[in-house]
């Protein structure tokens, strides 16, 4: 009887307890919940909105649709014991990772912390995003990351190192995959830049972003150069002179609605078809303004943007790199509601002349908008490549090349336009017949030769006096300066009016939509790097 | 016979006046929508010119290539490099090229132009208006060759071109003319007893004067002697002619003008007036006829002295003899010009006179075909001018050039144009893109029907005035006809500042914005060919909480999309509607219902960052709408770095250096001039924004510069 009573009372206590257990445990995923919210605290939170920066939390706000947002690992916390780290946690440690809509269609984002630790990357930071990664590629979506990192977890040492290993593991299996964008908005310094270095596409916040290697500290120990960090690694430097990043913004706000913006051209992966949005603006008009387009003096210049803006859908032309190597223009537009990756020559700068950026910025596009299935619109009006004993020391070679290769590789649809100047490799580069092009139209402006007349005249006729030579430079010009000698030959699919050209190229996109080709069977190409 | 002037009718309908196909726009009264009335049609069995070389550029070359083209005459046109691909040039038969842009290698050539005509065998000239147009050489030359002038007799552009004689002549005719001196005045003494004759305030001026050059105006002693000095030296070194001028001085006049035109049988009639008092520069910007302030006695009195005039002359072909009108309706003589007038369309509105086909047949030798009785007056008409200029200035215009990459004129109206889409507007010409041309029954109805014409005109890549123009017709003080040659800087004491919009208006604009963005955010997540994806938000997804902001205006704007496709948009307290379908992102120009009310909208642009730029009654303006959640991290943003202070001056447009007043190392004061700018014939001072000193000059005299080019760098 006693041990009935015992154990009914026994019941009863174990009863209480796990109630008050659950209870408490409710409470504290509640607790860590909030703290998880609040990331390094109030006080971190209003230093980082001091500095004009967004917190993590925040800009994920912006970024995805309202209320779309699924957060994963919100208790993960780091595993650091020494330097007494094991009595600073905080839940979900120095990054925001899940995935959330943008415009409607999923996406994987990761948004560092800068209020824990400064953002640095812990192990457990990097399992974070190594899972959502995973998880990014297998479900085909893109992933997005927004950087704002003071760099490596010093305190946990290797760890930290294998950290950043493992996500470039994932960033180099992803490349080809699903896009994988990069938003610097805070520092990203040492081992931490090669992710965005890595991703498909890096853009930067000005003032508030940099990127470098060696900080301002080591470089003034070694070199005993004085500079500040924007100026070593500022938005200014990566998108004007060293080409690392694709594009910067005014603020927080503007990068991040651009960035949805951008993602509206991008498709989810390789594998599934290009993003097709209802279009309005007839895929049919003429458009007259192209007829007066190029000058009639054939060496003016004129702004091959206005060329792209009259023939793309809405005049909607979103630009990669647009103050790097501004002698070609890359970007993304639409045509008939689908998206088409630009590539043209710029003749109002160098005249738009091929050089060593130019072409590493055209080929890494190109290749892109390959491995994305994006049809490619090539518009040539191109002199040549840029001559010059600089450009011949730092491998011109080697890096036109590149862009050579990854027209040639190109599998996608590729329509070229020849609007004025295509002479000898830079013409041959340009999305040629000969590289595969499925359709290539030349404008009546079109000159497609070896070398412009006045070069050609002096190499073919050494020696002649210049009355003579000028006589055989008209010659030349005659025989050349018109599309025909390319037309005769079928190297161009036809001469057309300049103000057909968007319906046409409206109508063989469509035709192209399934076009079927595959390169021969191997582990991979090997691109003049 | 009968059938052969229907079917040419027919032909003129189509090539001047674009049929109401595409209605958007209703105008009322269809039948004020043609140019002509079939009253002076042409007739074809009249022999007439073989060919004709049109001496000039623009909507008046293109102007005279229609009816030249009705009437069966071959055209020419000629052209500088920078009219290589010009509109005038393709609606041509033959194009002859004439040399390098500036119009003193070209146009103004006499030589080329002669050349021209040689080479293509044209027994015709038509110089439309500005350029040789009054350049009695050329007459005599032609004459020379055997090739017919359409225009007067040199003999009457030259005494018409002088002030002096003009005023002689029209004197000899018992034409009122200004009260004034008859003779040069040499001495300021002499000109200060002309001034006290004639009573203050008086006017001394060259008499080889133009554009307000060499012009003062005088209310007392002291201002007669100053006046005189400086008009003198003025007149000296712009004309290299200092022969002066004195006469009254007519206050707040108006100008008005009778069109006259004439045979060489001795036939002279006049087709009425215009009234051309708005005026900014001493140029016209609109113009109609018949003047609202005319009675029928002065208007007859007016025209008859016109015909007295031109009998003195033995005038033939069409001309415009100009007075002032003042507030008591007396009028003076001001001078005649012996050409076809930018501003004639009205005049042929109101007359149904095709002026260019009657200059053609009085050059031919024909006799007038209309007698003075004929010329009624139908209806009234207004032109508005139509120029590549930035209007938001004291100027009332400072030129804009580049290329058009849009152009879409009104339908139903008449537009004599000189541009298409992707014309380029030069620097080098005169900047008027169009004359558009509206034609009722009542001055009111025309008005109302202009603004329509107005707000549906499109025109993208280069600023214009069409904000003005729009905004002068609108005024009370047009519609009351209350107008003089001052009427623009009296109405716009500050220079055109755009339209200022009332409240409700602005919070209509605020509410399209709303809903551009909302349609925008929709068509963002309409793939055609992926699905929607299966996760979804939890909030609806078809409400917009937005935060707007609108010049220092800002607003919480909530939008919702209804079962019944109308846009739901609340603001402030009111309550707007617009109907989704009406929405049209692409379209250059939106009709949109907004709460029963049908609006005009032209979407300019948009951008990522939230940027709307929306022409509404004409004006532009740039509004800003973000999601309420984003605008909420606004103020955490930095501050927009600021700029330093200038240290440098850029082109505010293209042109050519015409002269340089600083040279490296002086110390310029703030408000100096440092550089003229030529840009479409007008002289533009760029002036030192800040005091400061110069370090370097970029650009030398004859120097073209585009715009936003440097000019002149600072220490």
């Amino acid at each position: 009887m006693l041990l009935r009573i015992l154990n009914v009372r026994q019941y009863f206590f174990r009863s209480i307890k796990t109630t008050t257990h659950s209870i408490k445990t409710y409470e504290k995923i509640k607790e860590k919940r909030n703290e998880a919210l609040l990331g390094g605290g109030k006080e971190k939170i209003d230093n980082q909105h001091k500095k004009g920066k967004l917190t993590a939390r925040e800009r994920i706000n912006v970024l995805c649709d309202d209320d779309t947002f699924v957060e994963y690992d919100m208790f993960v916390q780091h595993t650091c014991i020494d330097f007494g780290m094991d009595k600073k946690k905080f839940s979900g440690d120095s990054v925001v990772t899940g995935h959330g809509l943008i415009n409607g269609r999923p996406a994987y984002v990761f948004s560092q912390d800068a209020t824990v630790f400064g953002g640095s990357l812990s192990r457990a930071h990097a399992n974070k995003i190594i899972k959502i990664m995973d998880q990014a590629i297998s479900v085909g979506a893109p992933v997005i990351g927004l950087n704002d990192s003071g760099g490596a977890r010093i305190q946990e040492g290797v760890d930290s190192l294998a950290g950043y290993a493992e996500i470039f593991q994932r960033n180099v299996l992803a490349s080809g995959v699903i896009p994988q964008i990069s938003l610097i908005m805070g520092p990203c310094a040492g081992g931490a830049v090669y992710s965005p270095a890595i991703t498909d596409f890096t853009f930067m916040v000005d003032h508030t972003s940099c990127l470098f290697v060696t900080g301002v500290d080591v470089i003034k120990s070694v070199t005993n150069e004085d500079v500040t960090s924007e100026q070593l690694g500022g938005s200014k430097v990566h998108t004007e002179i060293s080409g690392v990043a694709h594009k910067s913004f005014e603020n927080d706000i503007q990068a991040l609605l651009n960035l949805r913006e951008f993602l509206t051209f991008l498709p989810q992966n390789n594998m599934c078809s290009v993003p097709l949005r209802s279009c309005e603006d007839p895929w049919d008009r003429e458009v007259p303004f192209l007829e007066t387009m190029i000058p009639p003096i054939s060496s003016a210049a004129y702004d091959m943007l206005n060329v792209i803006l009259a023939l793309v859908d809405d005049r909607d032309f979103f630009e990669i790199m647009p103050k790097y190597a501004q002698n070609i223009i890359v970007g993304f537009a639409r045509m008939n509601g689908r998206t088409v990756g630009i590539v043209a020559n710029q003749p109002k700068v160098a005249a738009g002349c091929l050089d060593i950026n130019a072409s590493v910025k055209a080929a890494r596009f190109v290749r892109f908008c390959d491995a994305f299935n994006i049809s490619l619109i090539t518009l040539v009006d191109v002199p040549g490549f840029l001559p010059g004993v600089h450009q011949e020391h730092n491998g011109t070679i080697r890096h036109g090349a590149k862009l050579l290769f990854a027209y040639a590789e190109a599998t996608v649809p590729k329509l070229t336009v020849i609007t004025r100047k295509a002479y000898g490799g830079a013409y041959i580069t340009s999305s040629s017949k000969h590289l595969r092009g499925d359709v290539n139209y030349a404008w009546p402006s079109a000159e497609v030769a070896v070398m412009g007349a006045k070069s050609a005249a002096s190499v073919l006729y050494k020696g002649k006096s210049s009355e003579e030579a000028y006589i055989l430079e008209e010659e030349y010009r005659e025989k050349f300066a018109n599309p025909f000698p390319v037309a005769q030959k079928g190297y161009v699919d036809d001469i057309i009016e300049a103000k057909s050209t968007r319906w046409r190229l409206c109508r063989d996109l469509d035709l192209l939509a399934n076009k079927q080709l595959k390169n021969p069977p191997k582990k991979h190409g090997n691109i003049p790097l | 016979m009968a059938l052969k002037v229907r079917f040419v009718n027919f032909k003129m309908r189509c090539s001047f006046i674009r049929h109401e196909t595409n209605i958007n726009v209703d105008f009322p009264n269809k039948s004020y929508k043609r140019g002509f009335s079939t009253k002076y049609s042409i007739d074809q069995s009249e022999s007439t010119f073989k060919k004709v070389l049109i001496a000039n550029r623009g909507e008046i070359a293109c102007r005279i290539i229609q009816t030249a083209k009705r009437m069966g005459i071959k055209t020419v046109a000629v052209y500088s490099v920078d009219d290589s691909q010009a509109k005038h040039v393709k609606l041509a038969d033959e194009k002859i090229f004439i040399g390098l842009s500036s119009a003193m290698d070209s146009y103004l050539n006499i030589e080329k132009i002669l050349n021209a005509v040689r080479e293509t065998g044209a027994d015709a000239l038509h110089p439309g208006y500005g350029f040789l147009s009054e350049n009695f050489d050329l007459v005599k030359q032609l004459e020379s060759e055997g090739v017919t002038f359409i225009g007067p007799s040199a003999e009457a552009i030259f005494r018409m071109g002088d002030k002096l004689e003009s005023k002689r002549t029209a004197l000899a005719a018992g034409v009122n003319v200004i009260p004034g001196f008859d003779g040069i005045v040499t001495e300021v003494d002499h000109c200060l007893d002309i001034a006290r004759n004639l009573g203050y305030p008086v006017m001394i001026k060259a008499s080889a004067g133009g554009g307000g050059k060499g012009m003062r105006i005088a209310r007392n002693d002291q201002d007669v002697r100053e006046g005189f000095l400086l008009s003198t030296q003025e007149a000296a070194s712009s004309f290299g002619d200092t022969r002066m001028l004195v006469e009254k001085f007519i206050e707040n006049p108006r100008h008005i003008e009778i069109q006259v035109l004439g045979d060489k049988h001795g036939n002279i009639i006049h087709l009425n007036e215009r009234e051309c008092s708005i005026q900014r520069r001493n140029q016209k910007v609109i113009e109609e006829a018949p003047s609202f302030f005319l009675d029928k006695e002065t208007r007859a009195a007016m025209g008859e002295q016109s015909v007295a005039l031109c009998k003195q002359l033995q005038y033939s072909s069409a001309g415009t003899v100009e007075f002032l009108v003042d507030q008591e309706k007396h009028f003076y003589f001001l001078e005649m010009n012996t050409r076809l007038q930018v501003e004639h369309a009205v005049t042929e509105c109101i007359t149904g006179v095709d002026l260019v086909h009657q200059m053609f047949r009085v050059a031919k030798g024909y006799e007038l075909n209309i007698s003075q009785e004929d010329v009624q007056i139908n209806g009234w008409a207004i032109e508005t001018r139509i120029y590549a200029e930035d209007p938001y200035n004291k100027n009332f215009g400072l030129p804009s050039c580049g290329r058009i990459y849009k152009y879409q004129e009104p339908l139903g109206v008449r537009c004599d144009s000189g541009v298409e889409e992707g014309s380029k507007v030069s620097v080098y010409y005169d900047s008027l893109i169009c004359k558009l041309v509206c034609h009722d029954n009542n001055r009111e109805n025309v008005i109302e029907k202009s603004i329509k014409a107005l707000d549906t005109y499109i025109i993208r890549g280069i600023e214009h005035n069409i904000p003005l123009l729009r905004d002068v017709l609108s005024r009370k003080s047009f519609r009351e006809g209350c107008i003089t040659t001052n009427y623009l800087p009296l109405a716009y004491p500050e220079g055109f500042k755009g339209l200022t919009l009332e409240e409700r208006d602005r919070h209509k604009l605020v509410a399209v914005a709303a809903v551009l963005f909302a349609a925008n955010e929709l068509k963002s997540r309409d793939f055609i060919n992926i699905p929607e994806s299966g996760i979804r938000g939890k909030a609806p997804r078809e409400k917009w909480h937005l935060f707007i902001r609108f010049d220092e205006e800002k607003l919480d704007v909530e939008v919702a999309l209804e079962d019944n496709g109308q846009f739901r948009i609340e603001l402030v307290e009111n309550v707007f509607s617009i109907e989704k379908n009406e929405i049209k992102l692409s379209e250059a120009i939106m009709e949109l219902t907004v709460n029963g009310e049908r609006n005009i909208f032209q979407l300019l642009s948009r951008n990522s960052n939230g940027e709307f730029m929306i022409i509404y009654k004409a004006n532009k303006y740039i509004l800003n709408v973000l999601p309420k959640k984003v605008s909420n991290y606004l103020k955490l943003m930095p501050k927009k770095m600021q700029h330093q202070q200038q240290n440098e001056i850029c082109a505010p447009m293209s042109g050519v250096v015409k002269s340089v007043f600083c040279s490296v190392g002086e110390s310029v004061q703030e408000g100096q001039e440092l550089l003229i700018l030529e840009s479409m014939k007008m002289q533009n001072f760029i002036i030192a924004q800040s005091s400061g000193k110069v370090q370097s000059v970029e650009v030398s005299v004859g120097n073209s510069v585009k715009y936003r080019d440097l000019l002149i760098k600072f220490e």
